[in-house]
């Protein structure tokens, strides 16, 4: 058995340790509920506040007033989101379009990060830093850096046209086509790692004893690769997903008006129609949304630290 | 044989193409001289010479660096002592809590997360007059968010990390903060660099954040870019898009060149400590040889 640092170590240094192990502890624990944990319940706290008498500010939620409690928590915000139909298409149409993402980064990057993994030992580093190198550079100017191609002037067009494929310029911007080529390309590095590191230390004699058990190429790769890297494709699929739900540059940047997305939608109910309240309440159901894929990839993250004990 | 491999060719050019056609199509049309960004016109320099002279965005480069340079300092102290909390402290009051807010930002959504703080800083500031939106409000809230990215990096680290010798050094009479500072410390040094680094890059390219956040006057770089994107295509963003690329290709080079020098180095004092292997090593480069032998 391990024994970690914090094992009792004899009394006489015992005390000194404590202290400096407090600190360890409570240092980023502080930081991460003053500036964490605080703001949410202020989000929490506004959506359901009243705006004051003067419009700049909020009514306390409680308030003892001529010999009276009184309790001010307005729920309006949310019964707009729910009455009005708008918001409810805006949620589903971006948990749609955060599948869409996950399944094409899938697709697309499971066979890459196997290939990778199954690449000599001597070249996978390089492999690997060629994929990491793109997420070094501006994420905001690689998104951007698809406007240059896919406009109707862009470099597709060109050689399209060129090549005598297409009579006419294609109109690609702005539509569900670009808006998904830049949500796989900003995520894929999402997938494709933790893709890579638990294909990377499956072992291959399994698939070796499939195949000399009779099975054929795809059976092995349904029954033995994929159950062996679920762990992988979980956590992938909920990197992407996660964050690809509330997405806000890349909608801005690459999809069209009609494309709905509740990122975008939270944005303008703030900075434009300056409606805090309703702002937070989008947020609230955003984080709502999400809880139950954050409760999964968290209790993974916790299985992977203890397993790693 | 030769037919299975065609299919693994293919899809890692197909998907290589795709990461790395963008950002050549960007560096290549930054020297376009032709009013339409997109219709060439032959080289020039012009666009490159109008971004240095580009008030805008040399004010919002200087607000990105300091912001960034705070974050990625901070980031990594915070995160390496959050690190080895939930690493090496087997159970403490708020473990599995301080594990849950060190997540949180790695997949929530970042509009919610910059709400929330600019709530919080706007509740605040109404109660106590500071902080005025800016500097310090932008580096919170990056700072939230790479925290956990680098506590990620370390806390990886400090799994794979050998215990043996911290627990030698213990045997051997270190109090646990020598032992941090000797051993452990040295022996993590390169998850703290590339945390700093990824704090840093991630700082330097927030723009949800960075929006909510900064005040007026006081806008960083990807912000500045964000907006007159959103307007459409436009030379000066490919000229710093292009800039970013360069250094990012310099960085690499620089880095991996030390890396080989540093790996010969090792490979040669490690010839030398065989040869001599009456006379015991360094206890640093003890440590440091050994860390990537064994892991549990």
């Amino acid at each position: 058995m391990p024994t970690s640092i914090d094992t009792p170590t004899p009394r006489t240094t015992r005390k000194p340790f404590n202290w400096g192990r407090t600190l360890v502890i409570g240092i980023p624990q502080i930081w991460l509920l003053a500036f964490l944990l605080a703001p949410f319940f202020i989000l929490l706290k506004i959506s359901v506040s009243e705006t004051d008498a003067l419009g700049i500010g909020f009514n306390p939620l409680v308030s003892y007033v001529n010999d009276a409690l009184q309790v001010n928590i307005r729920f309006s915000p949310y019964l707009a989101l729910v009455r009005d139909s708008l918001y409810i298409v805006t949620y589903l149409s971006s948990l749609w379009y955060a599948l869409m993402t996950t399944v094409l980064c899938l697709v697309i990057g499971y066979p890459f990060a196997y290939f990778i993994a199954r690449a000599k030992p001597t070249v996978r580093p390089a492999l690997l830093m060629l994929v990491m190198l793109p997420f070094w550079t501006s994420f905001l100017i690689r998104i951007y850096a698809w406007k240059n191609l896919l406009d109707v002037n862009g470099l597709v067009n060109q050689v399209l046209l060129w090549a005598g494929i297409i009579q006419h310029p294609l109109r690609m911007m702005f539509t569900e086509f670009s808006f998904m080529v830049g949500m796989v390309y900003g995520y894929i590095p999402f997938m494709i790692l933790p893709l890579y590191a638990t294909l990377v230390k499956m072992d291959h004699r399994l698939v070796e004893a499939a195949a000399d058990l009779g099975s054929t190429p795809l059976k092995t790769f349904w029954l033995v690769t994929v159950p062996l890297s679920k762990s992988g494709i979980i956590a992938g699929s909920l990197l992407v997903f996660i964050p690809a739900v509330g997405e806000y540059v890349i909608p801005e940047l690459l999809a069209g008006p009609s494309t709905l997305n509740i990122g975008r939608v939270m944005w303008n109910e703030f900075f434009l129609n300056l409606d805090w309240q309703r702002a937070s309440a989008v947020a609230i159901v955003m984080i709502v949304l999400i809880l139950v894929p954050i409760a999964v990839f968290n209790r993974y993250q916790t299985q992977s630290l203890e397993r790693a004990r | 044989m030769k037919k299975t491999a065609v299919l693994p060719l293919t899809w890692m050019i197909l998907v290589y193409l795709f990461l790395y056609l963008p950002i050549v199509v960007l560096v290549v049309y930054s020297f376009n001289d032709s009013r339409m960004v997109t219709i060439w016109g032959g080289w020039t320099f012009k666009w490159y010479g109008a971004v240095v002279h580009d008030q805008e965005v040399i004010s919002g480069l200087i607000l990105s660096l300091k912001v960034a340079l705070a974050t990625a300092t901070t980031s990594v102290l915070l995160g390496t002592l959050a690190a080895f909390a939930l690493v090496r402290y087997r159970r403490f009051a708020g473990k599995s809590l301080l594990n849950f807010m060190i997540n949180i930002p790695l997949v929530m959504p970042t509009v919610v997360i910059a709400l929330a703080l600019l709530l919080f800083f706007v509740t605040v500031q109404k109660a106590i007059g500071f902080p005025q939106k800016g500097f310090f409000t932008i580096y919170i809230g990056h700072t939230i968010m790479a925290i956990s990215y680098a506590a990620v990096v370390i806390q990886s680290r400090l799994k794979e990390m050998d215990r043996s010798i911290e627990e030698a050094a213990m045997d051997l009479g270190a109090r646990p903060f020598q032992v941090f500072m000797l051993v452990t410390l040295p022996s993590i040094s390169q998850a703290l660099v590339s945390a700093w680094l990824l704090a840093f890059s991630l700082s330097l390219d927030e723009v949800v954040i960075s929006a909510f956040l900064s005040g007026p006057g006081s806008t960083t770089l990807p912000v500045v870019i964000f907006s007159r994107a959103r307007l459409g295509l436009s030379p000066t963003i490919n000229v710093v898009g292009a800039i970013t690329v360069y250094l990012v290709v310099i960085a690499v080079a620089v880095s991996s060149l030390i890396m080989a020098r540093r790996e010969r180095q090792r490979a040669r004092l490690a010839a030398q400590a065989l040869r001599l292997d009456a006379e015991p090593p360094q206890p640093r480069e003890f440590g440091v040889g050994l860390m990537t032998a064994e892991g549990r």
